[in-house]
């Protein structure tokens, strides 16, 4: 038996006991959606609709719909696409990280982190795809595929190849962990309903039956899976950041990179994880399940990721002027000088300076403004990977080729569809799936709530 | 009697007075059929004396099938079939080659372990589970004891030890 401390904050608060536990997660699955859900989701259908518009326009005339130029050759597409995989960072890091750890807290948190996750990593996958200008003859670029050119393999020394493999295999293996969770919990739904809801969620619920023995190896499972991951979830982004670093653009050749984006995705995936949550648990009433504690908890994860990156900021600008090396050091102080000031110096604010103001404990056991920062992280986060990319790119070798990038309506529009996606999915989710873990929550009631039953 | 039909069911409210109750039954010499939970226990398996899972050697075997189809095929396609230098390395340029063997260890070992973990415990959309108390997703503990299986004691003795042990309900259930 674990004992935890009396000292400790209780993890479910409320007095709650395990039938609670069922009633209060099930409940929003069983009942009418609210007139807030419907409104929420119209919303987000209406942006997916919207930026279809943009979508379609993109595949139809290709990809010169967007404003890049020669100078410029990756910008919004490629910054939405590492924003959308940073935020993809958290969930996993969450149900893998926070397990291996054995960190608590994270059984309320974690199903909705980790759908947070899928949903944002197809968002990000769609920015690849749609700039291939054919995406249904992506395959053949993008798979090691025998082909009629000889065969003519894919380049596995290309990080563009490697991040396709990472991407791949992070998007299904955090399905597969994140699906194997929410077994169980379709059988409590399963065991509650009667009807084509029992049909449903009983095919969903694969036959769980809570056997000891099935628990055993579940558990074995969700270990190795977390063991899994955990490399998995650093992987991905090192490799993400291996697109830039093993070019030789002044401003990414760095090896601070890996390390650095690894932070970055940590430090947004968090801020996203608080933005939904804060509205979640307040549309289903679940401030019992997700309490002040845990976003104190969540702030203090980006206090330490936010320092990381702002110290990566700074090591970024000591090591150009340290190397000696003259078109690194005119990177350098041309991002924070030149046309694109403006974007430097959101970012610094946004990512450096605003998550140090969680110090002070009123301001990040506050759900306004823990609200408002995460938002304001989120962009900032944006704002830093627009800066890696087209700062470092709008100056050319040739200062005859110099350029600036200008989006036009159909890169602003296919931002947007992704967060129709996006949010669209996320409330298809909280309303059909269970958000928040109840065998999980049941597991560490007992020993981390204020009263059991009894 | 015939096995695997007529079962004695003990209802425990608490997880703390289950792993109690699963050695007491058990040093009583009445042989378990199965506890269902509606979260995981630790400590259940070894008190119900079940060998631990092999599902890690699986992961194990499926992760190095990755490794090994993943070298294979990049040695094989950028070194032999279709060699070309590239950005001035090697044809087997291996150091490239360690990211995408990664991330295939990654992805065999854990749909393999998966796959291996869903049949094992034949977890499959279409199954029919046997529900022996539907509170047992809930918040009731179930254990379930074989009738047949424990021919050689008294039904009112096995419901007895399960009274004393902590069982706030005995229940009887028949499956045809």
């Amino acid at each position: 038996m674990q004992v935890t401390s009396s000292v400790r904050q209780p993890l479910v608060t409320g007095g709650k006991t395990y039938h609670d536990v069922t009633h209060d997660v099930s409940r929003q699955v069983e009942g009418k959606p609210s007139m807030l859900w419907f409104l929420a989701f119209l919303t987000a259908a209406g942006v997916l609709a919207l930026g279809s518009i943009a979508l379609i326009a993109t595949l139809w005339e290709g990809i010169g719909m967007w404003g890049l130029n020669k100078t410029v050759g990756w910008a919004w597409d490629i910054t939405n696409f590492v924003w959308w995989v940073g935020i993809g960072h958290a969930g996993t890091l969450i149900s893998a990280v926070l397990l291996l750890f054995r960190q608590k807290w994270r059984t309320s948190i974690n199903r909705a982190a980790e759908a947070m996750t899928i949903f944002a990593v197809i968002c990000a996958a769609m920015f690849p795809v749609i700039h291939m200008g054919r995406p249904w003859l992506g395959a053949y670029w993008a798979l090691p595929l025998p082909n009629t050119f000889g065969s003519l393999w894919v380049n596995f020394n290309s990080p563009l190849l490697w991040d396709v493999f990472a991407i791949s295999t992070y998007f299904s293996v955090s399905l597969v962990f994140w699906y194997i969770g929410l077994i169980p919990d379709f059988a409590t739904i399963r065991d509650r309903a009667t009807g084509l809801r029992k049909t449903i969620y009983g095919a969903l619920s694969f036959g769980w039956d809570g056997a000891a023995k099935t628990w055993m190896r579940y558990e074995s499972v969700s270990l190795i899976l977390a063991g899994l991951a955990t490399p998995l979830v650093l992987s991905v982004h090192t490799i993400v950041s291996f697109d830039f670093a093993t070019s030789v653009i002044p401003g990414w050749h760095t090896t601070i990179f890996p390390p650095y984006f690894v932070a970055g995705a940590i430090f947004s995936g968090f801020a996203m994880v608080l933005t939904l949550m804060i509205v979640t648990r307040k549309v289903f009433k679940l401030e019992d399940y997700i309490t002040i504690g845990h976003i104190e908890l969540m702030n203090i994860v980006i206090i330490i990721t936010g320092s990381i990156v702002g110290i990566a900021y700074i090591t970024e600008f000591f090591i150009a002027w340290y190397s000696g090396v003259e078109a690194e050091q005119y990177a350098f102080i041309n991002r924070a000088t030149g046309p694109y000031w403006w974007a430097y110096w959101s970012m610094m604010t946004c990512n450096v300076i605003s998550p140090q103001l969680f110090w002070i404990k009123k301001i990040r056991t506050s759900i306004v403004a823990t609200f408002i920062l995460s938002i304001v992280v989120n962009i900032g986060m944006w704002f830093e990977r627009f800066v890696i990319i087209v700062t470092s790119l709008h100056r050319d070798y040739l200062p005859s080729s110099w350029a600036m990038f200008y989006p036009t309506w159909a890169d602003v529009g296919v931002y947007l569809f992704t967060f129709g996606l996006f949010f669209t999915l996320f409330f298809l989710f909280a309303k059909f799936f269970p958000v928040i873990n109840m065998a999980e929550v049941k597991a560490v009631l007992k020993s981390s709530s204020e009263k059991v039953e009894k | 009697m015939e096995r695997d039909t007529h079962f004695i069911l003990g209802v425990y409210e608490d997880e703390d007075v289950l792993l109690h109750a699963v050695e007491k039954v058990r040093s009583n010499g009445v042989k378990i059929h199965e506890v269902y939970t509606p979260y995981p226990i630790h400590g259940l398996e070894d008190v119900l004396g079940y060998k631990r899972s092999r599902l890690p050697i699986a992961a194990f075997l499926f992760g190095m099938l990755g490794t090994t189809l993943a070298m294979t095929m990049q040695f094989y396609m950028m070194s032999f079939d279709w060699p070309m230098i590239i950005g001035g390395k090697d044809y087997a340029a291996f150091p490239d080659f360690i990211p995408v063997g990664f991330e295939m260890t990654v992805l065999l070992a854990a749909f393999g372990m998966v796959g291996v973990f869903m049949i094992s415990s034949n977890l499959k959309p279409w199954a029919q589970p046997r529900i022996f108390d539907i509170r047992s997703t809930d918040d009731k503990h179930i254990m379930a004891i074989d009738i047949a299986n424990n021919s050689a004691m008294d039904l009112e003795r096995i419901k007895e030890i399960l009274k004393s042990s902590g069982a706030t309900e005995i229940n009887n259930k028949s499956f045809e």
